[in-house]
């Protein structure tokens, strides 16, 4: 079949079964918007910024656990992008993000809208592509979506100039893909899981240290499983937020600068770490030389850059967590789960001593107590993205989550306005649960445009925004280590959320107490259009329990 | 445990326009050492290898060999104490410096004198690298113009 390179990316993405992109054209891809409006078989959704368009592609991927996939322009519309595309890089998720170039003949003589894409995006993307002629797109693309997805997940970037689209050539979409340099394992050998599993048989105070791993692999089954018949307890990072659901009484919470003290203290206590898909991140791990000072280490990963990395490995296994994990399970079993039970009464006894809390203010409402009421009222039936700040922290905290993928936010790069797209991609995944941005007032205004496409698509997310007019992660760290010296991060100048709300065509809600609150929730629930609810709350809520940068874990500040 | 020691990576990699900048990018990107770098296609297949020497402890170098690991295009990676090695260097002195006496010198080394002109004389030699260093100190005292290394090449044993 002789077709045109941009016929040849639509139908590469149909074979790949994808059936939703988000994006936004421009000169240089114009060819391809061209074959996006002779078929019907994939939905585009029109972003209306491209750093949107990409964060919507990867709440989907989250979601779904399917490859999300954006298409932009160059120049610009690829630097746009590229946030995303970083955003997709630290987080591991598998993502293709197709951008135009300029022809062939004008690369290298700075034409208008060029810029070298693949120089830029070789930094932040597990792979990319500049593809210099179309004969080479089927291969590409079946590579590009193999290399997103397997071993560990990553965005793939394709970058297509404009001749190439307009190419005619044949068209035979390969069925296997052959990287010869490119082999990532799944199985590991019996050898190195039995040398674990008898260090979790000798040990006397493990703990499983669950990380996004579990989710990517989705292997949340097999921890449960796991923890439920060793009897071990189990902290999750933030990746990892629902992965053990909150009624396990063998959770303890989440770990790190704002985990519970009881999950840092358990960590700092444990004899024996076992890291399932986790890479110790300095905001997990606090001062590393002080970082469970006495424990062995039990690393599973599918990376094996992750392994050795920050943390000596006593145990190292690389491989895919499912298939690990699975061989583990039945070698686990001869395990007496109340050989643990002293070390659980001493973590469940922390975790009375100082349970995650705050302390409620009559007339102002807190923005946990906002985090606890959404989950009481709608639970499991809804999915939660985050933008980044305090907003991230309390509801990483507060919120009941039952299950993986329930959560969703930006934790390797902290990108804020990723939560507002992010949580649409989630709504077009998933549309059947509520979608819910929890968010704050600086986080909510670095992608408010999307306000549109919401309103386009149909795509009914509420952004709940825990106002309290500051920037509010960065006027903390203002209050507790620069001497309070609140340098721009006032952000008191604020629009009226319910008229940008409603001039874009969705609804707004100003609230100041809680019934109000629940009504506006309830309301936007039911009306079923994109929503705003704007939460005034008490302004100089911190954070707690607070590691402080580079201190040791069990050094938490805890009021 | 922290060391800084030197260190020679081979690196295999598929012939395309962007390997070498995956991977010097990868050694600006996480702040490692390029002390040299030589790159040349292999013959009669589609890969090309890369001699990287570096400075670094244990910990460090095993990151750097698996982080070479996971770019796409890369095929293999070798990181030994066992390896051969050598570098050329090419020198160039003002021509009234004692031609014999320079010739003398690039013997020691494994070189010769490649040309003579009006104005200059052009050496080279190719020795393992601690060699090398001697033979650039040597030659100081014949007041060298340009002093041109190749960087090292590596085959294992």
């Amino acid at each position: 079949m002789q077709i045109s390179g941009a016929k040849m990316v639509l139908e590469s993405l149909k074979k790949e079964g994808v059936k939703t992109v988000f994006g936004y054209p421009g000169g240089a891809i114009m060819n391809v918007y061209d074959e996006i409006y002779k078929q019907k078989e994939i939905k585009h959704i029109l972003s209306r910024h491209e750093q949107a368009s990409v964060h919507s592609a990867e709440g989907y991927a989250k979601i779904t656990g399917e490859v999300g996939v954006a298409i932009v322009t160059s120049g610009p519309g690829f630097t746009n992008a590229v946030t995303g595309l970083a955003n997709a890089f630290t987080d591991s998720t598998p993502m293709v993000v197709i951008s135009g170039q300029v022809p062939m003949s004008l690369i290298g003589t700075d034409g208008f809208q060029e810029i070298d894409a693949v120089g830029i995006s070789r930094a932040c993307t597990k792979h990319n592509y500049l593809v210099t002629d179309a004969k080479d797109l089927p291969r590409i693309f079946k590579e590009a979506f193999h290399i997103a997805r397997s071993g560990r997940p990553g965005p793939v970037h394709i970058d297509i100039p404009k001749d190439v689209t307009a190419q005619i050539t044949e068209f035979e979409y390969p069925n296997f893909v052959d990287i010869p340099t490119y082999k990532p394992v799944t199985k590991s050998d019996i050898e190195s899981i039995k040398l674990a599993v008898d260090a979790i048989r000798d040990s006397k105070r493990p703990l499983l240290y669950i990380g996004g791993g579990i989710v990517n692999s989705n292997s949340s089954g097999l921890v449960r499983q796991i923890a439920e018949s060793t009897g071990i307890p189990a902290v999750e990072t933030l990746m990892a937020r629902g992965v053990m659901g909150v009624e396990n009484p063998l959770l303890i919470s989440m770990l790190g600068m704002h985990g519970s003290y009881a999950a840092n203290i358990a960590m700092s206590e444990t004899d024996l770490v076992i890291s399932l898909g986790a890479r110790f991140d300095d905001r997990v791990t606090g001062k590393l030389s002080e970082f469970a000072k006495n424990a062995k280490v039990i690393h599973i990963d599918i990376d094996p850059s992750s392994i050795n990395k920050l943390v000596d490995v006593d145990f190292p296994i690389i491989g895919d967590l499912n298939f690990v994990l699975s061989d583990m399970l039945p070698l686990l079993t001869e395990i007496d789960s109340s050989k643990y039970s002293d070390w659980r009464d001493t973590v469940s006894k922390n975790d009375d001593l100082h349970p995650l809390g705050y302390e409620k203010l009559d007339g102002i409402l807190k923005p946990q107590e906002i985090v606890e009421k959404i989950g009481e009222m709608l639970g499991d039936n809804a999915n939660i993205s985050t933008d980044v700040g305090q907003h991230q922290m309390w509801a990483a905290q507060f919120y009941p989550f039952s299950r993986a993928r329930q959560f969703n936010s930006s934790g390797g790069l902290g990108t804020m306005g990723y939560g507002f797209p992010a949580a649409m991609g989630v709504k077009v995944g998933n549309p059947e649960r509520v979608s819910i941005n929890i968010t704050g007032d600086g986080s909510i205004l670095m992608n408010i445009q999307e306000l549109m496409t919401a309103v386009e698509y149909k795509i009914p997310v509420i952004n709940v925004i825990l106002n309290n007019n500051y920037l509010g992660m960065v006027r903390q760290w203002q209050t507790l280590f620069y001497d309070n010296r609140i340098s721009e991060t006032d952000l008191s100048t604020q629009p009226d959320f319910v008229k940008v709300a409603e001039s874009f065509g969705g609804i707004g809600y100003k609230v100041k107490t809680m019934e109000e609150f629940e009504n506006a929730l309830k309301d936007a629930v039911e009306k079923n259009i994109v929503a705003i609810i704007d939460v005034q709350v008490f302004r100089d809520e911190n954070v707690m329990p607070m590691v402080p940068a580079g201190a040791s874990l069990y050094n938490m500040m805890l009021k | 445990m922290c060391i800084e020691e030197r260190h020679i990576i081979s690196v295999i990699v598929q012939n395309e326009s962007s390997a070498l900048s995956r991977i010097s990018g990868l050694f600006a990107g996480r702040g490692y050492n390029i002390e040299s770098l030589t790159v040349a296609p292999i013959p009669n297949e589609e890969l090309s290898r890369l001699t990287i020497e570096t400075y670094g402890d244990r910990k460090t170098v095993d990151q750097i060999e698996k982080q070479l690991n996971k770019l796409i295009p890369v095929s293999k990676v070798v990181e030994s104490d066992d390896f051969i090695e050598k570098e050329m260097v090419l020198v160039k002195v003002p021509v009234f410096e004692n031609l014999s006496d320079i010739e003398a010198l690039c013997k020691v080394y494994n070189g010769t004198v490649l040309n003579v002109s009006d104005k200059s004389i052009v050496a080279m030699v190719a020795d393992e690298p601690r060699r090398v260093k001697f033979f650039i100190q040597a030659i100081q005292k014949h007041h060298p113009i340009e002093i041109v290394r190749g960087g090292v090449v590596a085959l294992e044993r």
